[in-house]
């Protein structure tokens, strides 16, 4: 085999001319809330505006209530099928949370943020049991993030969507509120959102693709944002403070026949039956003073004293 | 995904009809899968059969979307089973393909190993996805260095038009030299979609069995012959590479050249487009001549490919200084981002500076078992037991952490039940052993261990969850439902029968769905001397199909906020907002709730009913 063939291409295959830049749209939420479809109608619609499309997102866990994404690039060359970070055009949330999570992707100053406010809250972010405990779900409020960020909408798509008596088409609701944020025409958007819905569908849908547009046109970030102060001093008042402490579980050795109920039935799962089949607290610092072990034990062995009780 | 509806509907005329007569030049977004799926029935393969396998699933699920009378589409019970079938239909003169996920190939790799020695009749291509960053895996081996170890060249596209056209290539390679051909996709490649010419099947005439008993039969003496022509082969293949139009120079500043294979070419040309580049679609044998041309004309060498120095290796021993490693990680997944910062770490870009702006802590939202999942009473009543639980793969493999965390160990497809025997075997463990494997991994590789349990008279107990489905990787059918690929009806497995066959004396069927009856199945099965089996008989909730009962709901004035219910895991469940002596309490989402009532089950204080009870 003789090396003589081995040569560079010719430089005529490159471009000349410094093309655009290629636009990106991360589209983000959690397993089983549609991003996947959502992207799917962006990138279609990218493809029939002649653009050079890549879609990438990642499956596996999806359905399994996990955080879910999905990248969109389009422009005349597109190479990278992901976005680097700090560089999306448009952040797409549908759920809140998800929006806060990808928040260092958004490219600064110019990009778009669109973000449903609904919360869903993973059975994680309520693991702890303490008395006053507080849900680990992300502390960033709207205001948070409208006084951060230039472009940003927070929206209620399902309210909208309810409004409209069409709870199913909250996504398109979002899909009208992208729409301002790209320069693509209304009309090509609704012809491509009535190949994805069911042919009964297209009208409510395209009613719900006009109402999520003509709110975010109608979206006045100032005013909003007035209106937030204003009401975010009385919610704060109607958070109680709760004081935390341990509390301290009793076990009267003498009466407790090993029956293992409150073993079972503790939610942390602290107590444990030791050598002598006698109840004993294992892991203390679990303990959040239900007193499910005290109501439920037959003998009257256990007493849980909370913080108050022990203070007195 | 629909699952082959109706296997005279090809993907390319089930939506544009209108573009029928001219396919040809048709372009269409793809998904890689889809376009590995696609180059498959393009070049004519006849038989095409796969182990489900995160990210590898679609590939197989695509080729049975094309009519039947062209390509057969199979769910084998493992990656070797898949392997063998393949390599069945090349010795009987067809064009062959299998698919699997990287681990995939560890289990097919002992029928590899010789199949590259024996060669090929039919042409033979191997998809093997990769996992870097393990998205959805146990490891992040590289494939590149077991086809090193098989001598089988690698083909690595670096989007969707070259996973089409390189399935395509590699059918040539595969024929013209006489070997089996890899062609490495990543997760991130197989699941991007981006436009894609596709072409028209062409159909390969078949070259029937050919009887070769010193080239089919692979003892030693034949053995002996083949390795010197595996050598050789190698080197041709090299030299083949060397002008072949798979591996790409692309010209640019000779400050510095790059070079790189498969998804990395992405990067490199979103972040470095001035760079000269080195794109290669061979990664093994590489095209040493070609390299060192590549070297010679720029100035400074950087290697830029995901997970091992395959490539950089090379180009080290061909004499050139070299740098890869030292500013990109072995581990994990590139991103245009990392390339970036690679390239500025090595002064080659200027570094990006990073603004600081708004930076939440994200919200930790890791998978969870569904709402109703039937695998989590079954980890509930282990917990209850206090057993030591050697775990599988699958879904039921997410109870080893919060809130179930009732799974010790994990290992490999299969493994839990030769982990069980062994950890029986030391005498040290004063727990019940109990191994727990859902349905389609004990197909795939729980049945030798199960046998080897009874043989060595092992003292443990395995619960075989059957939840009628592969639900892992999204609900494909196997040997243990009832239905085919095509999801026509065929042969059942009757998981009882079999483990009765094998030798074991105690086998009992149990609802996982009753927590009490099942804590009490489990206490039995456990006190059993020997070999016990409990076959955990509750179907998947979310496949075949979403099977949804009414709502549960919290009345919130018997709430005491102990959260016994929230050891379930379940998403279905989270605070109400309302308080209990300061405790949260909880509600119940009536959208998520499937009606499996495990959460009223465990409430003590009996707060939780379907909205009819009074």
């Amino acid at each position: 085999m003789t090396t003589a063939a081995i040569k560079p291409l010719k430089k005529a295959q490159k471009q000349t001319q410094k093309v655009q830049r290629p636009r990106n749209v991360l589209i983000v939420g959690v397993g089983g809330q549609g991003v996947i479809m959502v992207s799917k109608v962006l990138a279609t619609l990218c493809q029939k505006q002649g653009f050079e499309v890549k879609q990438s997102e990642v499956h596996g866990m999806a359905k399994r209530g996990g955080a879910v994404f999905s990248h969109v690039r389009f422009g005349e060359t597109v190479y990278s099928p992901t976005i680097p970070e700090g560089e999306a055009d448009v952040l797409l949330a549908l759920e809140w949370a998800e929006g806060m999570r990808w928040m260092p992707y958004l490219r600064q100053q110019s990009g778009t943020f669109i973000a449903d406010t609904q919360h869903i809250v993973p059975p994680f972010a309520c693991r702890n049991r303490t008395r006053g405990a507080q849900s680990g779900y992300v502390s960033e409020t709207i205001e948070t993030v409208m006084s951060h960020v230039d472009n940003s909408f927070a929206m209620d798509a399902m309210g909208i969507a309810e409004q409209l008596g069409v709870v199913k088409a909250a996504n398109t609701v979002l899909l009208g509120a992208l729409s301002t944020a790209l320069d693509f025409d209304p009309e090509a958007w609704k012809s491509v959102i009535s190949m994805f819905v069911p042919e009964k569908t297209i009208e409510t849908n395209i009613r719900a693709f006009d109402a999520g547009r003509d709110w975010a046109l109608g979206f006045d970030r100032e005013s909003e944002l007035r209106n937030l102060t204003d009401t975010h001093s009385l919610q704060q008042e109607g958070l109680a403070e709760v004081k935390v402490d341990r509390s301290i579980v009793e076990i009267t050795e003498e009466w407790c026949k090993s029956c293992d109920i409150c073993v079972k039935f503790c939610p942390e799962r602290c107590l444990v039956l030791n050598d002598k089949l006698i109840v004993e607290m294992a892991e203390p610092e679990r303990c959040t003073g239900c007193r499910m072990c005290e109501w439920l034990c037959p003998d009257f062995a256990i007493a849980v004293r909370t913080p108050d009780q022990i203070s007195q | 995904m629909a699952k082959a509806s109706s296997p005279q509907v090809t993907p390319q005329d089930s939506k544009d009809k209108s573009n029928k007569a001219s396919v040809a030049i048709e372009v269409k977004p793809l998904m890689g899968n889809e376009a590995i799926a696609r180059g498959v029935w393009e070049a004519g393969v006849r038989v095409a059969s796969a182990y489900p396998g995160t990210p590898s699933t679609e590939i197989l699920e695509n080729v049975a979307h094309y009519p039947e009378q062209d390509i057969e589409a199979e769910w084998a019970t493992n990656e070797k089973v898949a392997l063998d079938v393949a390599i069945g239909a090349s010795f009987a003169g067809e064009r062959a393909f299998a698919a699997m996920k990287h681990v995939g190939l560890n289990v097919a790799s002992d029928a590899l190993m010789s199949m590259t020695y024996i060669g090929v009749n039919g042409g033979l291509v191997i998809v093997v996805c990769d996992d870097p960053g393990i998205h959805s895996s146990q490891n992040e081996q590289d494939t590149r260095l077991f086809a090193r170890l098989a001598m089988v060249p690698v083909l690595e596209p670096s989007d969707a038009q070259e996973a089409l056209d390189f399935i395509k290539h590699g059918y040539e390679i595969s024929e013209q030299f006489d070997t089996p051909v890899i062609v490495r996709s990543t997760t991130r490649l197989s699941h991007t979609r981006s436009l894609v010419r596709i072409g028209e099947r062409i159909s390969q005439p078949t070259k029937g069995f050919v009887d070769n008993i010193a080239k089919n039969v692979m003892i030693p003496s034949h053995a002996r012959i083949s390795h010197p022509r595996l050598i050789e082969r190698e080197q041709k293949l090299g030299d083949y590479f060397n002008t072949s139009e798979l591996n790409r120079w692309e010209p640019g500043k000779t400050e510095y050249g790059i070079i790189t294979c498969g998804i990395s070419y992405s990067y490199v040309k979103e972040v470095a487009e001035d760079a000269s580049v080195l794109k290669l679609g061979a990664s093994y044998p590489l095209a040493e001549d070609l390299i060192s041309k590549f070297c010679e004309s720029v100035d400074r060498v950087i290697v830029i490919e995901e997970l091992e120095p395959v490539i950089e290796e090379t180009v080290r021993k061909l004499g050139f200084k070299v740098e890869g490693k030292s500013l990109f990680s072995r581990e994990g997944e590139f991103s245009p981002s990392v390339v970036r910062s690679g390239l500025a770490q090595a002064g080659l870009l200027p570094a990006s500076e990073s603004t600081p702006g708004l930076a939440p802590q994200p919200l930790a939202r890791p998978p969870v078992l569904c709402s109703g999942c039937p695998h989590t009473s079954a980890y509930m009543a282990l917990r209850s037991i206090d057993a030591r639980v050697a775990g599988d793969i699958g879904c039921y493999t997410l109870a080893a952490i919060e809130p179930l965390k009732a799974i010790h160990t994990c290992v490999a497809m299969g493994s839990s039940i030769g982990n069980a025997v062994g950890m029986y075997k030391t005498g040290n463990e004063t727990r019940p052993i109990v191994a727990t494997i859902g349905d389609s991994t004990f197909i795939h590789g729980g049945i030798p261990p199960l046998i080897d349990a009874v043989y060595n008279q092992a003292n443990i107990t395995v619960l075989l969850l059957d939840n009628h489905t592969t639900a892992m990787t999204g609900g494909q059918d196997h040997a243990g439902t009832g239905k085919n690929l095509r999801g026509k009806k065929t042969e059942r497995v009757d998981f009882e029968s079999l483990i009765k066959a094998i030798g074991v004396k105690w086998v009992r069927k149990a609802d996982s769905y009753n927590l009490g009856n099942f804590y009490k199945c489990l206490q039995d099965a456990t006190r059993y001397k020997g070999v016990s089996v409990i076959i955990s008989d509750r179907p998947c909730v979310l496949d075949p199909v979403k099977i949804k009962g009414k709502a549960f709901e919290v009345r919130a004035e018997s709430c005491v906020g102990c959260q016994s219910c929230m050891n379930l895991g379940c998403p279905a469940i989270s605070w109400s907002g309302e308080l209990h002596d300061g405790h949260n309490k909880v509600k119940i989402s009536a959208l998520d709730c499937m009606g499996c009532s495990l959460c009223a089950q465990t409430c003590p204080s009996d707060a939780i009913h379907l909205p009819s009870e009074t």
